[in-house]
């Protein structure tokens, strides 16, 4: 295959590429696009694999074999309430290859047309150690995520004293590293460059809090594609650099996405330090008092009510209530309630998962709102129902400048007839904020596991 | 009548192509002889500024699709643009290739595995998701 066939193949794969994501604009679409994206590996893969300097097919198949065997035994098995910490751990796979590449491409640049070992352009060996830093902060950075996500590391943000100056030097000898690298071009620098990458990605994760974990798996994303834009740099790939620029771009955007549902600054995120998971089981509560009540109590208002939207967040997750909500709101259906969902932008913990959820709990997608959609209907709304959100309905974002959250674009349920508050104690949200709500006169709490409560109500309703 | 002059217009619409394309092909040709000289005398500087060309666009454009993109699908935007960040896989198949094993031919196979992970994890994933989301019936 002349260098121009396969130039024209990369170009084709990149627009199939492009054309991928253009299909995720509506869920009628998305699946199409989807198939787009897999065509377009597929290109890209045999037109790599017709290049006269790849020989050993075996070797490659058995390569494939390994990782397409787990990778399609992993997804297949999947539960979708672990899908943020399954992405961070793709992440970091995406990383890791960055890394390799790099590696292979050092100690053998000749096949890369890169010049001979020792005699490597100083430009490349810029992008190949960027390529690499890129790919091993998301490396380290991804499996600490994906630790705190699944539990095996505390949410809580780890914080020390110093910590930003330590990273502060480590950054500022990476750049040192580097420029000795092109210089030099040791094997040692390549080295270097990758543990002080590696060491950087776990101090840069460590102090982010748990629920800041939409930010950080949007921004390991967009690192994933910057870290195969550099590589794609160094062979003089295009196809590489197109599919990392969307994306990197692609992740940044989500993280800009987050960030401002949290009204919070992208820095702050980073700088971590916020929040983490409050144990505190009772707070003082002063002279305030807390009507509560039982499920054959909501399912009553409920059926009672014209309009009922219910507000999801993580603790629905963890509960896995999203069947034992579906079955609810079907009830309420029958009896001629109309029933919808809204979706604060940063419930759960990664952009989109609880429409995941309850897509797979078979809601239908056009019942399901984002928070600018369905905000100006909660005054004329009868039934808001609460369950495992908290910090995204809190009033005080927007009465009370002290608040930790000001500022934070919330959904209004407390303009609703009544609020049903799905909770296992009157506990704090992860800002460690008092959410006033719980105090209201329009507000009933459901104290319990949000599945049982779920399903306490769907036999009342019964 | 009416066909008659239809065909007759789209005969002449043929040439007028026809000619477009051949004075496209001289231009390709006058193109080719102006930068072949240019190519070898400074192929490092003019190969990174046309990568670098490319990646400018590739962001604009991946930030316009992006924008596009229904909140309700971010997560599997997420999963597939992982699945697509593993086209390294491209570098590391021309690491794995060479007949003889050498470190970087390990170093090739080890991210040929790695990224055949995402691959087959992230589009089958993405799959799952899309296929959950269904409208009212």
């Amino acid at each position: 295959m002349s260098q121009n066939t396969a130039a024209f193949l990369y170009l084709i794969s990149s627009v199939l590429f492009v054309l991928a994501l253009r299909g995720l604009s509506s869920p009628t679409t998305a699946r199409q696009g989807n198939l787009f994206g897999i065509v377009g590996m597929v290109i890209a893969v045999a037109t790599t694999l017709a290049m006269p300097n790849v020989l050993s097919y075996t070797t490659i198949l058995v390569a494939v074999l390994i990782g397409g065997t787990a990778g399609t035994f992993i997804a297949l098995r999947i539960q979708m309430t672990a899908l943020p910490q399954l992405v961070a751990a793709f992440h970091s796979l995406v990383g890791l290859a960055a890394v390799f590449v790099a590696g292979a491409a050092f100690y053998a640049p000749e096949a890369y047309g890169l010049g001979a070992p020792g005699a490597i352009a100083a430009g490349s060996l810029v992008e190949m150690s960027l390529g690499t830093a890129i790919g091993a902060i998301t490396f380290t950075g991804s499996i600490i995520a994906f630790g705190k996500l699944q539990g095996l590391i505390t949410g809580k943000p780890l914080v020390f004293f110093g910590q930003h100056f330590v990273n502060l030097a480590l950054g500022i000898g990476l750049v040192v590293l580097i420029v000795w690298f092109a210089t030099a071009q040791p094997a040692l620098g390549f080295w270097a460059i990758v543990l002080i990458s590696l060491l950087l990605g776990v101090l840069l994760i460590v102090p982010i809090g748990g629920a800041d974990m939409p930010v950080v798996i949007s921004m390991l994303n967009s690192y994933s594609g910057w870290a195969a834009c550099g590589i794609g740099f160094t062979l003089s790939n295009p196809a590489l650099i197109i599919t990392g620029a969307l994306v990197g771009s692609s992740g940044a955007i989500l993280s800009y996405i987050m960030c401002k549902g949290m009204n919070r600054s992208f820095f702050s995120v980073i700088l971590g330090g916020f929040g983490g998971e409050t144990d505190a089981a009772a707070m003082d509560l002063g002279d305030r008092t807390v009507k509560s009540g039982s499920a054959a109590d909501a399912s009553f208002i409920m059926e009672n009510a014209a309009s009922v939207i219910i507000v999801p967040g993580y603790g629905m997750a963890v509960a896995q209530a999203q069947h034992a909500l579906r079955e609810m709101a079907d009830l309420l259906k029958s009896k001629g309630v109309t029933v919808r969902y809204a979706i604060h932008p940063v419930a759960g913990r990664m952009p989109g998962h609880m429409n995941v959820l309850l897509a797979e709990a078979n809601v239908p997608y056009d019942e399901v709102l984002e928070l600018d959609e369905i905000n100006r209907d909660f005054p004329s709304n009868d039934v808001a129902f609460v369950i495992g959100a908290n910090d995204v309905t809190n009033p005080s974002a927007k009465t009370d400048p002290t608040s930790p959250i000001y500022g934070m674009p919330i959904l209004d349920v407390e303009r609703s007839g009544t609020v049903l508050f799905v909770k296992r104690s009157l506990a704090s949200g992860y800002a460690g904020v008092d959410n006033p709500l719980f105090y209201r006169d329009n507000t009933m709490m459901l104290f319990g596991d949000a599945k049982q409560m779920c399903e306490g109500i769907i036999k009342a309703l019964e | 009548m009416a066909s008659e002059k239809f065909t007759q217009g789209m005969e002449r619409l043929a040439e007028s192509a026809a000619d477009v394309a051949s004075q496209a092909d001289a231009l390709a040709a006058q193109a080719a002889a102006l930068v072949a000289p240019a190519a070898p005398a400074a192929s490092g500087g003019t190969t990174f500024v046309m990568l670098f060309t490319i990646f400018v666009l590739a962001v604009f454009v991946g930030y316009y699709v992006v924008w596009n993109v229904t909140p309700a699908l971010h997560s599997p935007l997420m999963s597939v643009t992982n699945a697509i960040s593993s086209v390294i896989i491209v570098g590391a198949l021309i690491a794995a290739g060479p007949a003889d094993w050498h470190l970087s031919k390990v170093f090739g196979f080890v991210a040929v595995a790695l990224a055949s992970v995402n691959i087959f994890g992230g589009f089958i994933v993405t799959q799952r998701m899309l296929q959950m989301f269904k409208k009212k019936k």
